[in-house]
């Protein structure tokens, strides 16, 4: 009995964990709905779609963990540009793969090192800086991919489609990256300095933490991360298109606070980005199966997003 | 140099439209009539109102993205309801208000971030934008238009419905006794609680401040449009944004410039005729709209540089 109260407490104390419940109590609607049809394969593709919505919260978590303030409006523009990209250059071709990969990365590396700067340089915050930046980068990727319609390489189509028994190949990749991570956050050096600057930056400064420094490696770090998603994103889908990256504002943003991460910053974690990623992808494939109007369905994905936010706060301020 | 840091940056927003207007005259000379003038600032109106919704919520410390679908809503009721029963119509406009009333009540007493909300909310607007105006089309009311083609003798009317707009606002914050408090608000919160007044309400004042730009937006398009698009103003969240910044605008501790605002919406409504007048390709146009949000933020560093070094 000590046991399970033991297991109790140490699982539903943690924020991450509303995120998998949310996620398991919407795929079971869906399924009661279908009478069970269908119950794997939603999970598959929960699995692929949630991986690209992993990869960006990553960064963005690792960003609004920076503190209050602190966020990545360029996330999609970063996407968006690192795919065409990274199309352009390999043009379909399978052994020119890892020039594209570079490509895609390089261009995230500039993003990352430009919004850093214009934060810096300009003094101006996060918000606006990426914000400016995302008109420049969005524009850059519109006069480069215009008229843009080339596949992908075989092998990158295949490598972020395969699957093993159901489950993505892609998706095995980034969890092993998501456990990467959440070693980085909670176990050394950078991560904890950057934990310790969402709490407190002026003690962070004072114990000696490079601030500036920790704060320009992890601008550039959500960077990079947007761009490899633009990258693996364009393979699944066929080719890079101009408004791929759209949807991973909300996506990118809304996987962080679902998924339990203190909006305020300084306190973060892993586990909730996955829950929280599924939760978003099977409450769409749940509206989807309900065979409701778009209109219907953008409207209770945002009641739906807004109550979850709501509790979830509420949540945190009573423990 | 005689001219102190602090008035140069108050005449920032109005160097930098000037400087956008006159390469545009110098480059096609034409454009120096009631009609060239008329056709510049021609979207200017909705894009000045959308800002200065932004720039009410901007006041207070939060942040709207979801104000360009809001717009996209105002302009689906104003090409359908309004048209067909204007009582409906109106009354669906003010529940709307009433929404963005209760969206800053919400905000405030569950402590949200604005950011997360408005954005969730944004796919509910654009959601209900869908449901009232499932594809393009409708027809906006006559009156409307003829308001929004309304010929003002010597002067356009967009002009003047600018200036007008701006000193109004600019009164209205800047210079009467509630609009300190709630400037207040973002300037130091406790304090103005402190002193007695309520944080609530004047949270909830600049939400439905915030409303009621939204929907003169939206009224104000599809008067110009003649007819409504669910998808017609989601360009309209960042542009605000940029709008406000350009304008003189700080994120954070309620500094904002009502006149200035107008002033940026109006740069930013310039800067695709600019393009055109310079033979640049329209895929630039984003980004030269982010250039001169970044050249002008530069400025505004420098300045503040040669102000602290003083």
């Amino acid at each position: 009995m000590i046991t399970i109260n033991k297991v109790y407490r140490q699982l539903f104390t943690k924020a991450w964990i509303w995120a998998y419940v949310g996620a398991v109590a919407v795929w079971l609607a869906t399924i009661i709905f279908t009478q069970g049809q269908g119950a794997g394969q939603m999970l598959s593709a929960a699995l692929s779609f949630a991986t690209f919505s992993v990869i960006v919260g990553i960064g963005q978590m690792f960003v609004i963990t920076l503190g209050p303030g602190n966020i990545d409006l360029s996330i999609p523009a970063n996407i968006t540009l690192a795919g065409v990209v990274a199309m352009k250059l390999m043009d379909s071709q399978n052994d020119l793969l890892m020039l594209g990969l570079l490509a895609s990365l390089s261009s995230g590396f500039v993003v990352g090192v430009f919004n850093y700067g214009l934060i810096r340089v300009l003094k101006i915050p996060p918000i606006i800086a990426t914000m400016s930046s995302s008109f420049l980068i969005l524009s850059c990727a519109i006069s480069y991919g215009r008229g843009l319609k080339i596949k992908p390489p075989e092998i990158l189509a295949d490598f972020t489609t395969i699957q093993f028994f159901g489950i993505p190949l892609l998706a095995l990749g980034i969890i092993v990256l998501t456990i990467i991570m959440a070693i980085i956050l909670h176990r050394t050096v950078f991560g904890l300095s950057i934990c310790a600057i969402g709490q407190n930056p002026r003690a962070a400064k004072l114990a000696g933490i490079p601030v500036e420094l920790i704060r320009f490696c992890t601008y550039l770090l959500c960077a990079l991360l947007a761009s490899l998603c633009g990258f693996l994103l364009a393979g699944f889908s066929g080719g890079a298109s101009l408004n791929m990256g759209q949807e991973y504002l909300l996506a990118s943003i809304a996987v962080v606070v679902i998924g339990g991460s203190s909006v305020a910053g300084g306190f973060s974690n892993l586990p909730g980005i996955w829950g929280a990623a599924l939760f978003m992808f099977l409450l769409v494939t749940m509206l989807n199966t309900f065979g409701l109007s778009a209109g219907v369905r953008l409207m209770l994905t945002g009641i739906i997003i807004v109550a979850v936010i709501t509790l979830s706060a509420n949540n945190k301020m009573s423990t | 140099m005689s001219i102190s840091p602090r008035l140069f940056r108050s005449f920032l927003p109005a160097f930098s439209l000037s400087f956008i207007l006159i390469a545009i005259f110098y480059l096609q000379p034409r454009t120096v009539s009631y009609f060239g003038v008329n056709l510049l600032f021609n979207l200017a109106l909705p894009i000045a109102f959308a800002t200065l919704a932004q720039m009410c919520i901007i006041t207070v410390n939060d942040l709207d993205l979801g104000i360009g679908a809001f717009v996209g809503v105002v302009a689906s009721i104003g090409a359908t309801l309004l048209n067909d029963t204007p009582l409906l119509g109106v009354l669906a406009l003010l529940a709307c208000i009433l929404a963005y009333a209760a969206l800053g009540a919400l905000i405030h007493l569950r402590q949200l971030p604005s950011i997360v909300v408005t954005l969730g909310m944004s796919f509910f607007w654009l959601g209900l934008a869908l449901m009232i105006l499932p594809r393009p089309g409708g027809s906006s009311p006559v009156w409307l238009r003829e308001i929004m083609t309304f010929k003002t003798p010597w002067v356009p009317f967009t002009i003047i419905a600018l200036f007008v707009v701006a000193i109004t606002v600019h009164w209205l914050l800047k210079s009467s006794a509630y609009g300190v408090i709630l400037r207040g608000v973002g300037g130091n919160p406790t304090s103005v609680e402190r002193a007695g007044w309520s944080l609530l309400k004047s949270k909830v004042v600049m939400y439905t401040l915030a409303g009621c730009f939204g929907v003169l937006s939206g009224l104000a398009l599809i008067g110009l449009t003649t007819s409504g698009d669910a998808n017609i103003a989601l360009r309209y969240t960042l542009l605000s944004i940029a709008g406000v910044i350009l304008g003189g605008g700080e994120f954070t501790g309620g500094r904002i410039s009502p006149i200035g605002a107008v002033l940026g919406a109006m740069t930013l409504t310039l800067t695709g005729s600019f393009l055109a007048f310079l033979k640049i390709s329209p895929d630039w146009q984003i980004g030269a709209q982010g250039g001169i949000l970044i050249i002008v933020l530069a400025l505004r560093a420098l300045i503040n540089r040669a102000e602290s070094s003083k």
